[in-house]
């Protein structure tokens, strides 16, 4: 058990050093939300009002809507990026020596997920301080309680990414992935634009927003933030964190990459 | 017990055959080279041997472990250094190779004492704190060597290590190796295309086109075959000789 945690810890250990290291990366990881809610709320502020729904009690600005949905595209840019460099090239060497470990593949993919999703909570929470200055201020406790919320999205969009990156070839770059994965997920959510205002525009966009499990992450961690509890977002997310690691475990395997190549 | 076995070892990326029926043993203490032209399958035979590749046909014991029903133990006895580095740039020395340990499920405790008893082998105790980044070619190496050695494997591996190095690095690489050999009995896997890096009494393996066309001590092949390792190798790497 103690290999098992000491294991755990130097993942985890190393991920942060990265971190910490690599600051010009994790600047860069703030410069997206950060955009879009100086710039792009700001001047969506006076075209789009947000009428009372939950989890809120009262009118809200823009940018107070646009915050759960821009901490969830932080953890949706990295956990497809962390995962795809999991499988292809760039970071093939130090996958390399992760399975040199005698400890079970599953063991190690699993920790390295849980470990690149614990360093981007602490790029959401750096998000949220600079939004809290910026005045958009939710309660401490939902702070706090969004945490567990954050770190289950990071899980899941992580071993989504990991799943895709196996099983899909043409997500070999990060375009690929942008286009195909990235932009439909958020924009086709409640990130940006409340279910309700979308069904006045499409009632299949609607539709097709309602069941995207990213919908789900954004109000998990918009109801955690307000101090409440969504139990279908929280189902939805935990099975498809369950389903999502399990066929990615199942499904990693850097000879199919090298097939790929050699085909 | 044979510190390392390789027995009837086929692999095919799709239609194309990258190894085939591939069988060859490694005794304890011995230094043995794997020489293959470009191509030969030599990188997949690591990708096998250190189970970044699962195994379609055949079976490979690390320490009598197989690697297919009994990968934890085997995997304890094996050391590697890959052919391109696979070292954090930015890390330093001491946490590159800390992060190794981990890996391996080391205490503290052992930690400590691998990670000073490994540097102080290498020389590089004094240059611990320093950042990989900032090492030549030569020293990186010998920081995947300890790292390598840090969970005290019985079997090293070494896929081209010697490339990208200045001659006189090349060669002592090459020789501290072999003093490892020597004084610690660990068993070296050392895979080249350079033939000067194989000495006579060195136990050599030839492979081509994904099949193993000759092993056995290195003067032996030489004298069967042609006189020099030069002329051996070319004889039995020359198209169509794995026919």
């Amino acid at each position: 058990m103690n290999a098992y945690w000491q294991c755990f810890s130097g993942i985890v250990l190393r991920e942060w050093l990265r971190f910490v290291l690599q600051r010009t990366r994790f600047l860069s990881a703030l410069v997206r939300p950060l955009l879009w809610l100086l710039v792009f709320a700001a001047g969506f502020r006076a075209a789009l009002g947000i009428a009372i729904i939950e989890p809120y009690d009262t009118y809200i600005p823009y940018e107070v809507y646009i915050i759960p949905g821009l901490a969830c595209m932080i953890l949706l840019f990295n956990g497809m990026q962390g995962s795809l460099s999991m499988v292809y090239d760039r970071e093939m060497g130090s996958m390399r020596v992760l399975l040199t470990s005698p400890l079970p593949r599953t063991f190690l993919l699993c920790s390295k997920l849980l470990a690149t999703s614990l360093i981007s909570l602490l790029q959401v929470y750096a998000f949220l301080a600079i939004a809290w200055v910026y005045g958009v201020r939710p309660p401490a406790m939902g702070l706090l309680l969004a945490l567990p919320a954050l770190l289950l999205v990071a899980l899941m969009l992580s071993a989504l990414g990991l799943l895709l990156s196996n099983a899909i070839r043409q997500l070999e770059n990060f375009a690929g992935v942008m286009n195909f994965v990235i932009f439909p997920l958020f924009f086709l959510s409640s990130a940006l634009y409340p279910l309700w205002k979308m069904r006045e525009a499409s009632e299949w966009l609607y539709w097709l927003c309602a069941v995207n499990p990213f919908t789900h992450a954004v109000e998990l961690v918009r109801f955690a933030l307000y101090e409440r509890f969504n139990p279908l977002a929280l189902a939805v997310c935990a099975g498809l964190t369950l389903l999502f690691a399990l066929l990615a475990v199942l499904t990693f395997n850097p000879q199919h990459a090298a097939l790929r190549k050699a085909s | 017990m044979n510190a390392l076995e390789v027995s009837d070892l086929s692999f095919a990326y799709g239609a194309r055959e990258a190894l085939r029926k591939v069988s060859f043993s490694l005794e304890p203490g011995r230094f043995a080279a794997l020489l293959g032209p470009n191509g030969a399958g030599k990188s997949t035979l690591i990708a096998l041997l250190t189970r970044l590749y699962d195994l379609q046909h055949g079976e490979i014991r690390v320490g009598g472990n197989s690697l297919r029903s009994a990968a934890r133990p085997a995997l304890k006895q094996l050391g590697v250094v890959f052919q391109q580095s696979t070292l954090d740039l930015d890390l330093s020395i001491e946490q590159n190779l800390r992060y190794h340990a981990a890996l391996h499920g080391l205490s503290r405790r052992q930690t400590d004492l691998r990670v000073d008893a490994e540097l102080a082998r290498q020389t590089l105790t004094d240059r611990r704190r320093e950042r990989v980044r900032e090492l030549n070619g030569g020293h990186r190496r010998r920081v995947e060597i300890a790292r390598a050695l840090l969970h005290e494997p019985r079997l090293l591996l070494l896929d081209e290590a010697s490339v990208g190095l200045d001659p006189a690095s090349r060669l002592a690489l090459n020789q501290h190796i072999r003093s490892l050999c020597r004084e610690e009995r660990i068993s070296v896997l050392w895979t080249t295309h350079l033939l000067d890096e194989v000495q006579p009494r060195d136990d050599l393996l030839i492979l081509h086109q994904g099949r193993l066309v000759a092993s056995g001590q290195a003067d032996a092949l030489s004298l069967e075959h042609g006189g020099d390792l030069g002329s051996a190798f070319t004889r039995l790497t020359t198209s169509g000789a794995a026919q």
